[in-house]
Formats: structure tokens, C-alpha cells, sequence
């Protein structure tokens, strides 16, 4: 089986990030970048499969400058086989970034295509499905459990409901949610080991003009700071008489 | 032909659509998918494809595609099942997205939140048709306007992939999405029998819904249904009350629309307390029963 596991270089979700005085964009001095967080748990869901299937080969593709090698061979270091990077100065929105995964996916033909559902930093929630109705495949987004079953995955996705349940053929495309698994730990002798295993650099294919573009970036307007109460009666007697209560 | 097509997956969506559909400035029409249509919502044409379900995402989008060809714009209130369709719609169309709108400058330009709401992003679409989705939160309540006619639509749709399973939504508490009165809880309500008794207990005596962090979903105290933040539910109640919760970015990124946000916690230095409209430092093992009982005294 093969499986193709996009990843995405993002800021570090835990820093605090500002814009650029100028609104061009955002501040990165003294910025850390990971793999953003989902793309992380769809690796360690593809590594997950082989350990209890057997064959499976698992390939990491990133879209972006040169820097996103650091992310690609910590995502060698946590399984992948081989990664690729698609490298580009430029700046892609959602529909250019699936147009360049789908053709990859259409030369590579995976079974199955894992991703994360969003991005940490533009929060966009679509390429996975983008990429699936380009390719015409069936999609589980959101799936919080995989399970394979002949010919197929059975997944559980998570549902403003609650969830539910798809039985999808191969191939298809998953995208993770935050309950799928834990990603383990990579220790040293995985990070040295990936310094050997392949990571080729390739130009993007396909051209077709963005179709949306970013105007400016601002803070968000400021909370006013509130105020801190005593004690409960007087939380609630404040509660009234705003109106709340 | 520059005109809009809303979708409501569920019926009650095409309401709260409306103060976007007003806020873009162009005629629409509203598809319903399923059931009973509204008539009164100020639409140009009131369209009802009777579906007694959302299929799977590959082929309801394939059926909007082909629906939406003569839009300019087709949104969609911003939900979990919005997002699994409205961007497959796209990726079909080979047009742009725009995900999580929160204002309108033009039927072009639009502003969403990036970063976990720490950063809010202006964007606009160099070409059309473009899909969106949108927080209804910041857009103005509709008034009722003129009765259309229903026109049935018919879809026949299929599907590669199969639904063997499904929740539906369980009990009598209000959806989160609309709730006026939010109580969430955080990591320190100790297991799912607690955190129903303390947090349910007080969402049930001020008629509200429950919500939770991703670290009490995580830990298997509350439903994945009620995590609340960046990448859960969107809220935004009159009254959301947190306790125990530290008020991580991406959990605040949930309730930023909150009129009235609570914070009890027993650390005076938890960030959330840079964000409370009222902070209490307590524990909320005591504050929570004495909320309870000073509610019980009026
Ligand atoms: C990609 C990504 C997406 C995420 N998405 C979300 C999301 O959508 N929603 C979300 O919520 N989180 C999300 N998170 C997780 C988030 O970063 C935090 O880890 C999480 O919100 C913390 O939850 P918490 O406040 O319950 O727990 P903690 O941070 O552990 O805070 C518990 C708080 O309870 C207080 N406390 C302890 N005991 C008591 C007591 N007896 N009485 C009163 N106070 C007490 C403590 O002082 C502390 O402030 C995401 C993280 C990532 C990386
Ligand atoms: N530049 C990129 N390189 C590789 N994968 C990406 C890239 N951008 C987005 N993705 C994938 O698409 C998913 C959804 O991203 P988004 O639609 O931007 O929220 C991410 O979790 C990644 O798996």
C-alpha cells in the first residue's frame, strides 16, 4: 500500500504571533516553525497502519521554500519513507497547493492520501478536500479513528452531531482530526537515521493564477479588561444588571 | 450574472444566513437540502431539494457544483458539515474559497480570522464564482421580509463513499451554536460523571449548554461534540461561562464573540483572566455550587 502524507511548514501554534507594522504580513523574528499539527497526526496515523499492516510505503510531500526540508526530514524522522519537496518561492492559495498535491498523487498513485484538515496558520480547512474532488476521490474528513477493512478504510469522523461512520474505497483521502492518535516522540537515533533516507526537490507543475489574495493582515480589535469580583453574589447581582441573567 | 446562493444544510441555518446575504449586498436565493423551507427570508427564489439527509461529502458536492454554475457566490453558514462540502465544491468549480468570513467590505473583498483569531486577515477574491463560509455571529439579525413560492429542485445524488453510522444530536440542552448562556469546563473536572454533575448542573439550572476545552475532550470528560476553540464549535452566547479553564489562544478563539465572558479559576495568574469580562479566583468546586445557590435565592 502507499501513502501519500502532505506537510505543511507553520508557525509554532503556541507563539504569539503579531503582524507586521505595515500589514504585509506576519512578524516571524524569534518564530519557531513545526509541521503543523494535523499533518503531524495524519503521519503518525500512516506510520500507525504499517506497523499493523505490514507493507506500506509512506511518502511526505511538502509545497513551499526551501526551509520546509527541516520539517520534511522530521516527518523522515518520525517514519516516512522518502519525502519530496515542491519548491516554490512563490505564494500559492488553497486551489494552487491542491492543484500541485493532486498531480503529484496522480504520479505517485497512493491508495490513500492522509492530511491534516487545516492548516494552524491560515486555519483554511480546504485543500484535503480540494485535492479529493480534483481527483475525484471519496473523503473522510475529520476522521477521529481508521481502521482498514478489505478493499477500503472505515473511518469515524467527527460531526457538529457528534459522529459518524464512512466506508470508503481505495483509493480515497482522509483528513485528521485532533483525536485521531497521540504522534510519538521521535528520539535521536530516528533523526540521525533520516539524514540517509531520500529527499528529492522538484519544481511545481501545474500554473493556473491564485484565485484569492491576501489584502493586508491586522491584530484583532482588543478586548476592554474586565474586572475582577469578589464573590459569587456579586458575580450574579453584576449578571442581572447586565442583563445577562 | 452577479447573485448569491445560500445553502442551508439544516433548515434553521437559512435564518441565521440571512445578515450575510444582506451584508454582501447582492439578490440570492436560498437552497434548502433539507427540510421544511422558509419563505419569508427576503429571497429572490426559495429553493428546497427535499433530501431527508446530507449525503457524503463527494456526492452532495458534485450536485452543488453542478447547482451553483450560475452563481457569483455560494455560501454556506460556517459548521463542520459546511466545511467538509462547501471546499469539495470548490475543488470541483477549480474556484476559490473563503473560509470563516467575519465582515464584508465588498461582494469581493472579506475578513476572516488566521492564527487562531490572533490575527485577522483581509482577503479578497481575484476571480468568481467564489464559495465562503461564514460566522454568523457579527452580521445583523434579519427582519422577516416577503413570502416567495417554493420551487422543488431534484437531486439525485451518489455517493462512492457509504454512511454505515451516525449520532444524532442527544439531549434537551440548546444547540451551542445558538445558546444565549454558555458553561464550559476545562481539564480539572475530574471525570465525565463530575463534569456533568458541576458544569451540566449549572448550564441546566440557567437553561444553557454545555461546552468543553480540547483538554477535557481529550481526556474523555466531555463529548468531542462540545469542544469549543479554533478547531471545534464557534460560539457566541450573551453569558459564556468558564471554569477551569486557563484560556489557552485556541480555545479563546471560540467564544471571542461572547457579550459577557466568565472566568473562574483558582490561579490569579491564568491568562484567561486577561480576557474575562468578570473574573472570580476561586475554586470552582465552591464557586459553582455557591453560583447554584445564590440563584436559588432570587
Ligand atoms: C492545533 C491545536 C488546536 C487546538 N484547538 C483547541 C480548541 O479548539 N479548543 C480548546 O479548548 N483547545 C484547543 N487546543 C488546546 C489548547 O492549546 C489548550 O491545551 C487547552 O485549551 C487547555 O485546556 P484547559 O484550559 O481545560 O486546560 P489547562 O490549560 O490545563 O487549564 C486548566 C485550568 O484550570 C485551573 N484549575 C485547576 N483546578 C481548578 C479548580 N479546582 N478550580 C478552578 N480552576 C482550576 C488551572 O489554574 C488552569 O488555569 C488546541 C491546541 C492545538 C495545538
Ligand atoms: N504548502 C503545503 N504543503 C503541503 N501540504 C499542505 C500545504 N498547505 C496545506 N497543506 C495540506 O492541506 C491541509 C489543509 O490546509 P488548509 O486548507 O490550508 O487549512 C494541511 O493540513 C496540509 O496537510
Amino acid at each position: 500500500m502507499k501513502i501519500l502524507v502532505p506537510i505543511k511548514r507553520v508557525v509554532d501554534p503556541y507563539s504569539r504571533v503579531r503582524p507586521l507594522p505595515d500589514g504585509s504580513g506576519i512578524d516571524t523574528t524569534g518564530i519557531k516553525f513545526e509541521i503543523n499539527p494535523f499533518d503531524e497526526i495524519a503521519l503518525e496515523e500512516a506510520v500507525r497502519l504499517r506497523e499493523r499492516i505490514g507493507d506500506v510505503e509512506i511518502v511526505a510531500v511538502s509545497l513551499g521554500t526551501s526551509e520546509c526540508e527541516e520539517q520534511l526530514r522530521k516527518a523522515l524522522a518520525m517514519g516516512a519513507d522518502r519525502a519530496i519537496l515542491i519548491e516554490t518561492d512563490q505564494l500559492y492559495d488553497p486551489l494552487g497547493i491542491a492543484n500541485e498535491l493532486a498531480a503529484l498523487a496522480q504520479e505517485f498513485q497512493p491508495d490513500i492520501v492522509l492530511m491534516g484538515k487545516q492548516a494552524t496558520d491560515d486555519d483554511c480547512n480546504q485543500v484535503g478536500q480540494m485535492v479529493a474532488a480534483i481527483l475525484e476521490l471519496p473523503q473522510a474528513t475529520f476522521a477521529s479513528k481508521v481502521e482498514t477493512v478489505p478493499g477500503g478504510v472505515r473511518v469515524t469522523r467527527e460531526t457538529d452531531e457528534g459522529h459518524e461512520t464512512l466506508e470508503l474505497n481505495f483509493p480515497c483521502l482522509i483528513t485528521t482530526d485532533l483525536r485521531l492518535n497521540e504522534p510519538r516522540y521521535v528520539a535521536l537515533p530516528g533523526i540521525i537515521k533520516a539524514r540517509s533516507k531520500p529527499l528529492d526537490r522538484r519544481p511545481a507543475v501545474t500554473s493556473s493564477s491564485p484565485k484569492i489574495r491576501t489584502v493586508r493582515v491586522e491584530a484583532p480589535p482588543a478586548r476592554q479588561a474586565g474586572r475582577m469580583v469578589t464573590g459569587v453574589s456579586e458575580l450574579v447581582a453584576i449578571l442581572k444588571d447586565k442583563g445577562v441573567l | 450574472m452577479s447573485k448569491l446562493l445560500v445553502i442551508a444544510f439544516a433548515p434553521d441555518e437559512a435564518v441565521r444566513s440571512v445578515g450575510f446575504a444582506q451584508a454582501v449586498g447582492l439578490p440570492y436565493d436560498i437552497l434548502f437540502l433539507t427540510g421544511e423551507p422558509a419563505t419569508d427570508l427576503g429571497a429572490d427564489r426559495c429553493l428546497a431539494a427535499n433530501l431527508s439527509e446530507v449525503p457524503p461529502a463527494d456526492g452532495i458536492a458534485r450536485f452543488l457544483a453542478d447547482f451553483a454554475a450560475e452563481y457569483s457566490h455560494v455560501a454556506a453558514l460556517s459548521s463542520m458539515r459546511s466545511k467538509d462540502v462547501m471546499a469539495r465544491v470548490a475543488g470541483r468549480m477549480r474556484a476559490g474559497m473563503i473560509t470563516d468570513a467575519i465582515g464584508v467590505e465588498s461582494p469581493s473583498v472579506f475578513r476572516r480570522p488566521i492564527l487562531a483569531g490572533s490575527i485577522i486577515e483581509t482577503v479578497e477574491t481575484l476571480s468568481f464564482p467564489i464559495l465562503l463560509t461564514f460566522r454568523p455571529a457579527g452580521f445583523p439579525k434579519p427582519e422577516r421580509t416577503g413570502a416567495s413560492s417554493v420551487e422543488l429542485i431534484a437531486a439525485t445524488i451518489v455517493s462512492a463513499a457509504t454512511r454505515v453510522a451516525q449520532t444524532a444530536q442527544s439531549g434537551t440542552r440548546p444547540d451551542l451554536g445558538q445558546a444565549k448562556v454558555i458553561v464550559s469546563g476545562g481539564r480539572p473536572l475530574r471525570d465525565a460523571e463530575t463534569f456533568e454533575r458541576v458544569i451540566g448542573g449549572l448550564a441546566d439550572r440557567l437553561g444553557g449548554a454545555v461546552g468543553a476545552t480540547r483538554a477535557a475532550v481529550d481526556s474523555g470528560i466531555a463529548h468531542n461534540e462540545l469542544q469549543v476553540g479554533q478547531t471545534g464549535k464557534i460560539v457566541a452566547p450573551d453569558l459564556y461561562i468558564a471554569a477551569g479553564i486557563s484560556g489557552s489562544t485556541q480555545h479563546m478563539a471560540g467564544i471571542k464573540d461572547s457579550k459577557v465572558i466568565v472566568a473562574i479559576n483558582k490561579d490569579p495568574d491564568a491568562p484567561i483572566f486577561e480576557f474575562a469580562d468578570l473574573g472570580i479566583v476561586a475554586d470552582l468546586y465552591d464557586a459553582i455550587p455557591a453560583f447554584v445557590q445564590a440563584l436559588g435565592d432570587s
